[in-house]
């Protein structure tokens, strides 16, 4: 694998697929996460990965980045099967990912202004007025550049994210993985969030794959959906094209309805006998 | 009974289990070694962090040490009216055992204790998966450098409880007991030998035990399962664990180098 | 980056302080000046019963220590143990006639070898030896001598080899 072969940046209008991802088959202990699962990730747009709690899409993310393995199956990003790496490989291709964390995990012992050089001063050589000028301009893209000086834990968990995201974009990387993004944030911040996401993605080209459960938000801004639960893709398409979809649970998904084809109740024996109101045989 | 055994098998299987992780994680992290010299900075920030700010515990309690020594010291030896020994026995018992034992005991319940929340805490909060996600070895640049200031502020730290903890006793034995000063310091010269004790005792011992204690509160940290209660349970181990490897590696020193 | 200068002086003022401690360990506390001692020419002497001396024994005479016990051995033709001791070499005006005791310091001390000097011109030199020795007392046989008087009334006790 020479260092040659990976280029920068992927070319945004080229077809094929960023990731892909071919029976994929994943399980952690006695559960089952994915089973045989068939995913692609088009480049150059913002692709969203939705489904209920638990369903695994932050393990997903990880074995895109490499940091799990499948148990079967093929992932390839820009090519490259991920989880074949070597070490050093595999650190050169995750030069050109980028993961936001859910937890936005900055640095806690550097300024908001470190945590965005880190990956700087890591991987190149650059001198330090350089290097200060790149940062300045990342985090000017985020809204930050007022903040540089603060800690992390001086910063609410919005400013967090969005200096997390100018960490992510300080490489300039071909994609970006957003685990849950939204979650916990106030209408203003997540707003914020949404506008960056898009905005950054179109003017750097990246790929972005979001993961996340707020479906309102996200789909205002992805270009393709998957739908995926119990270790399957239920559905796949653009918004406007799921929105007319077929499946039952799709619709219940898509409009936050409480009671579908994922019951409202947890499986129980019978109300009734349940209060001891009278003898009846148990129902499913 | 065989479900007692059965128990005992699989703790014993769980507890090798530990070991050989714990044998590859140490490998991993000196694998980093050559990297890190070309990073002195981060040695030195740890340095600080588990060397100079572990000194005021340390100090403190070698001079209580010491005193209570030369009390202890002086209650048994003026029935056989020898009190111009105290030096050697203040000297001897500090240097040879309490000094490096007790100074390992501290600092793992001071600086190894704080490592292994870092690192947990670390863990916790992604900050190490997104280390990696970055490209950036979480080994070379968060484990390796606190193991190798660990390692290098242990046996300086036993030297300094070692060596207060003898003024300590001096001043006891001169200043409250009436021990003739000349006496204290010249029976101890001739008994402590400058390799049979001091390098056997406290060198050795110390840098034996600074490997150990590191180690431990490096890897436990790295092993914390990531939420409150796990990183609260690691670091109970940090401490408990370095205690009684810390105490039989003692023994084991002891019976190689002191015994007869 | 102002912080990491007032930190870098704490790491450099911890780190010299702990090199003082071993400093002080080497240079007050232990013997280090008796290391550079194996300039010492040797003598033997040999003993019928060496009692509890150890190797690096303190050798004294008059009370001022000018050597040490540098290895014990047994002649297993003459069953005599043989002491080889090392003496400072500017203590080279011993007598070839001094004899060679082990003594006791004080009531449970340690055991050492005391000189007590002859009068002749010769001096002793590198792989000499000494003729005249004093066994160690050894405490049993001590006992067993006073209840072996007691037992036989006031007979003078036998002289000592």
């Amino acid at each position: 694998m020479s260092a040659t072969a990976f280029s920068s940046r992927s070319d945004p209008s080229s077809e094929s697929p960023l990731v892909t991802v071919r029976g994929l088959s994943f399980r952690r202990g006695d559960r089952i996460i994915f089973q045989n699962v068939d995913l692609d990730i088009p480049r150059g747009k913002v692709t969203a990965i939705m489904g209920p709690s638990g369903a695994g899409k932050t393990t997903l993310l990880r074995l895109i980045s490499g940091q799990i393995r499948p148990d079967a199956g093929r992932i390839e990003v820009d090519g490259v099967c991920v989880h074949e790496l070597g070490r050093k490989d595999l650190y050169q291709l995750r030069k050109r990912m980028s993961m936001l964390f859910q937890s936005s995990a900055l640095f806690t012992d550097l300024t908001v202004f470190e945590n965005v050089a880190f990956p700087l001063r890591e991987h190149t050589r650059l001198p330090e007025n350089l290097i200060r000028t790149l940062v300045l301009m990342k985090l000017e893209a985020v809204g930050l550049r007022g903040a540089r000086d603060l800690m992390p834990s001086e910063l609410s968990g919005g400013m967090a994210r969005r200096a997390a995201l100018a960490r992510a974009i300080a490489l300039d990387p071909m994609m970006i993985l957003y685990d849950e993004p939204f979650s916990g944030q106030d209408p203003i911040t997540m707003g914020v969030l949404i506008k960056l996401i898009r905005t950054l993605n179109d003017a750097l080209g990246l790929t972005s794959i979001i993961v996340s459960h707020d479906v309102k938000e996200t789909a205002s801004i992805a270009d393709y959906l998957y739908l995926i639960s119990d270790g399957l893709v239920v559905d796949h398409g653009a918004p406007l094209a799921l929105e007319s979809s077929s499946s039952a649970w799709v619709e219940q998904f898509l409009h936050a309805l409480p009671d579908g084809p994922m019951s409202f109740h947890y499986p129980a024996p019978s109300y009734a006998e349940d209060l001891a109101l009278r003898e009846e045989p148990p129902r499913a | 009974m065989l479900d007692g055994l059965q128990r005992l098998g699989r703790l014993t299987l769980g507890w090798l289990n530990r070991l050989g992780r714990a044998t590859l994680f140490l490998l991993r992290l000196l694998g980093t070694l050559g990297a890190l010299g070309r990073r002195p900075g981060l040695i030195i920030k740890q340095l600080y962090s588990v060397g100079v700010l572990s000194l005021p515990i340390i100090a403190m309690s070698g001079l209580f040490v010491g005193m209570v020594l030369g009390l202890q010291g002086y209650a048994n030896l003026v029935d056989f009216g020898a009190t111009s020994s105290l030096g050697t026995v203040v000297a001897l018992s500090l240097v040879r055992e309490l000094g490096p034992v007790l100074a390992a005991l501290l600092y793992a319940a001071r600086a190894g204790s704080a490592v292994t929340a870092e690192i947990g805490l670390m863990k916790a909060t992604e900050q190490l998966a997104a280390m990696q996600m970055m490209a950036v070895d979480p080994f070379a640049r968060v484990f390796a450098p606190r193991f190798v200031a660990g390692f290098i502020a242990m046996p300086l730290l036993a030297g300094i409880f070692t060596a207060i903890g003898i003024l300590g006793g001096y001043f006891v034995a001169v200043y409250q007991l009436g021990v003739d000063s000349g006496a204290f310091w010249s029976q101890m010269q001739a008994a402590v030998g400058l390799v049979d004790d001091v390098i056997n005792g406290v060198v050795i011992k110390s840098v034996a035990f600074g490997w150990v204690a590191n180690w431990i509160a490096v890897f436990e940290g790295y092993d914390a399962i990531p939420t409150s209660e796990g990183i609260s349970r690691a670091t109970t181990r940090t401490v408990v664990n370095t205690a009684l490897v810390v105490l039989a590696l003692d023994f084991v020193l002891t019976a190689i180098f002191f015994g007869v | 980056m102002g912080n990491f200068k007032k930190l870098e002086l704490a790491v450099g003022a911890f780190v010299a302080l702990g090199l003082a401690a071993f400093f002080m360990l080497a240079m007050k506390v232990s013997n280090i000046a008796e290391l550079g001692e194996d300039k010492g020419y040797k003598i033997t002497a040999r003993f019928e019963n060496i009692g509890g001396l150890k190797a690096r024994a303190p050798v004294t005479l008059g009370g001022v220590r000018i050597g040490r016990v540098a290895g014990i051995d047994l002649d297993m033709r003459s069953y005599e143990a043989v002491v080889t001791l090392s003496i400072e070499p500017k203590y080279n005006q011993l007598p070839t006639d001094s004899s060679a005791s082990i003594l006791t310091s004080g009531v449970l001390g340690e055991q050492y070898v005391g000189l007590e000097p002859g009068g002749m011109d010769e001096y002793l030199k590198n792989g000499g030896s000494l003729k005249l020795t004093q066994s160690a007392l050894v405490l049993e046989k001590l006992i067993g001598r006073m209840v072996t008087n007691a037992a036989s009334g006031d007979k003078p006790p036998p002289k000592t080899p």
